[in-house]
């Protein structure tokens, strides 16, 4: 194909300022993390104030609000993709009734809006005394998770088992080993794209903590980050600090990770 | 969906054939129920379970703490009649504009671009696009208020061009917080989208574009006659994934604007939960909640056939 030299400096020219687009916010920000918290600390001339970080992870609880993330993440992650392992192997592999069923089931979940089941759910939770509790807002993500997981999981199964499993079964394996010895270790790939998706999921969620902690008791990193906006109004260096904070861990998995990250969020969501 | 159908049943061929040779497996019928049961379980009773519960809850009026009295399809009407709800979901779909019509348009351009001209860098260009993505709603939210600021740095750079009459506070005005507002969901958006369409872009084979090229084509009908076409599937994804998006909106309204000023930027996401947990109203919030999942599921089966028929 014959392109000419001026269309080729048009599109690095077109690659500059979109890209410039999307990262001066981010600049900005990581700018105003650096930056001096007050006029009279800015006089001090240092150029970079990392104390911001220390005194958001203090002052600002960010410490704790991460510890919270991190909990929750943990909680939701090792959960749902276990069980989704599980259930994606039964309806990848084996055939029985209402097979089709089931999937379609766990497909509805990839589909609905949280908040068409939040509401009757925080009132649930509250009776069984679930509120202002970790496990209140990690269940409802695990379940979200497992949707996906499932769908996700029973994909990779299909495609991938049939020689494997054929080969195992003359060797007498039964189905859990065949499982956990022959197939999970083949589908390493599929497993981290699909535990970094739940874990970005589970970082970023909003409305979930939001509403299963009206006390502000299991306060997770974003929302700990949305309520600092609205006390904490002197100047901007500590609450860009604690932003950074919040994103920094999922800009490191990406940055490092983006196959999987890519793989994940172009196909397998694009599913439903 | 129709592929997933497809695939489904072919895989039940081969499967079939598996359980054949093994007939004495048939005994442990109760075995993948057993692997399915967790999952069903937890996913049943904190997603299913509510859902179903939700639709209930839709037809009482209840102010989350005493006495509950069935009210019919009230709750349904209220959406409707309500101005403040009708607003809601008007906003949602201007919302839908900027979150997938503008990134679409934005988007093919800028794939096609790139993909006619191989300029090294794309791949670290896609790094960079698609990197809203994957950060948390609110610290983006939380950036954009900054930028958005009566002195922040968007109002600076209108001073600094001259163009002092146009700086005005951004999330503060009646007309122009709503775009202000979506404006960053094109920023999120965007990326996604490209990146999308420059992977579709790229499988279309070099030999289709020989054939209209000697027709004596130019680049615009190449695109129409060959590209657009072939990307059909991509533009499905992209559409999809960012309408849905742009209708569950809440994190980003919840944190640049609350809905304001008055009603001017509140979306059907914000009136569920301020209705259910700020004013007592669960009853209308379950219902709103109701809708917004009957206008998920029929926008993506409706962009989803228009995208199959090709």
């Amino acid at each position: 194909m014959k392109v000419s030299r001026l269309e080729i400096t048009a599109n690095y020219l077109i690659l500059g300022v979109f890209a410039l687009i999307v990262l001066g916010p981010l600049g900005l920000i990581l700018t105003r993390a650096l930056g001096p918290q007050s006029a009279s600390v800015g006089r001090e001339g240092r150029l970079l104030h990392w104390e911001n970080f220390a005194d958001a992870w203090e002052i600002g609880r960010f410490g704790q609000y991460l510890l919270t993330s991190v909990t929750v993440a943990l909680i939701v992650v090792v959960t749902s993709v276990t069980v989704s392992i599980l259930a994606g192997y039964a309806l990848g592999t084996m055939r029985f009734k209402g097979a089709t069923f089931f999937f379609y089931l766990f497909l509805v979940g990839i589909m609905v809006p949280t908040e068409a089941f939040i509401v009757p759910l925080y009132f649930d939770l509250q009776m069984l005394g679930l509120t202002n509790t970790v496990w209140g807002v990690a269940l409802p993500q695990i379940a979200m998770s497992i949707a996906f997981g499932t769908y996700w999981m029973r994909a990779y199964f299909r495609s991938a088992s049939g020689a494997m499993m054929d080969a195992a079964r003359l060797d007498g394996a039964g189905t859990m080993r065949i499982l956990w010895q022959v197939l999970v270790p083949n589908a390493r790939p599929a497993i981290t794209t699909l535990v970094l998706l739940v874990f970005l999921w589970t970082w970023n969620e909003f409305l979930i903590p939001l509403v299963m902690s009206p006390n502000g008791s299991v306060r997770t990193a974003p929302l700990g980050l949305a309520f600092f906006q609205g006390q904490y109004t002197q100047g901007t260096a500590l609450l860009a600090a604690g932003a950074v904070m919040v994103a920094l861990p999922v800009v490191v998995l990406y940055v490092v990770l983006q196959r999987h990250f890519l793989r994940g969020m172009l196909t397998g969501v694009s599913a439903h | 969906m129709a592929d997933v159908a497809t695939a489904g049943r072919g895989a039940a061929t081969r499967r079939g054939r598996g359980a054949a040779r093994h007939p004495g497996r048939l005994g442990r019928a109760w075995i993948p129920y057993a692997y399915l049961a967790p999952a069903l379980l937890l996913y049943g009773l904190f997603l299913l379970v509510p859902l179903v519960r939700a639709g209930q809850f839709s037809f009482f009026e209840w102010d989350g703490l005493g006495a509950s009295a069935f009210v019919g399809f009230d709750n349904y009407l209220a959406v409707v009649q309500d101005e403040r709800l009708r607003d809601a979901f008007g906003h949602a779909l201007v919302l839908v504009f900027f979150y997938a019509v503008l990134p679409l348009a934005i988007g093919l351009v800028l794939a096609a671009l790139l993909t006619r001209a191989k300029v090294r860098g794309i791949g670290f260009f896609r790094t960079i696009i698609f990197l809203p993505q994957v950060i948390a709603m609110v610290v983006v939210a939380v950036t954009w208020r900054q930028i958005y600021a009566p002195d922040g740095p968007l109002n600076g750079l209108l001073r600094l061009l001259g163009l002092d009459a146009l700086t005005t506070a951004w999330l503060g005005d009646y007309t122009w917080t709503l775009p202000a507002v979506g404006l960053i969901g094109t920023w999120v958006s965007t990326g996604l989208v490209t990146v999308l369409l420059i992977a579709g872009m790229t499988r279309v084979p070099g030999e289709l574009y020989e054939a209209v090229r000697l027709d004596g084509a130019g680049p615009v009908r190449e695109f129409f006659a060959i590209t657009l076409p072939a990307i059909r599937g991509e533009i499905t994804v992209a559409l999809t994934l960012t309408i849905v998006a742009a209708l569950k909106t809440f994190d980003l309204v919840y944190v640049t604007t609350g809905g304001g000023p008055g009603t001017s930027t509140t979306v059907p996401s914000y009136e569920v939960y301020r209705r259910a947990f700020e004013l007592g109203q669960v009853g209308e919030a379950a219902a709103i909640g109701i809708v917004l999942t009957i206008l998920v599921f029929g926008i993506t089966a409706v962009v989803n056939r228009i995208g199959d028929r090709s």
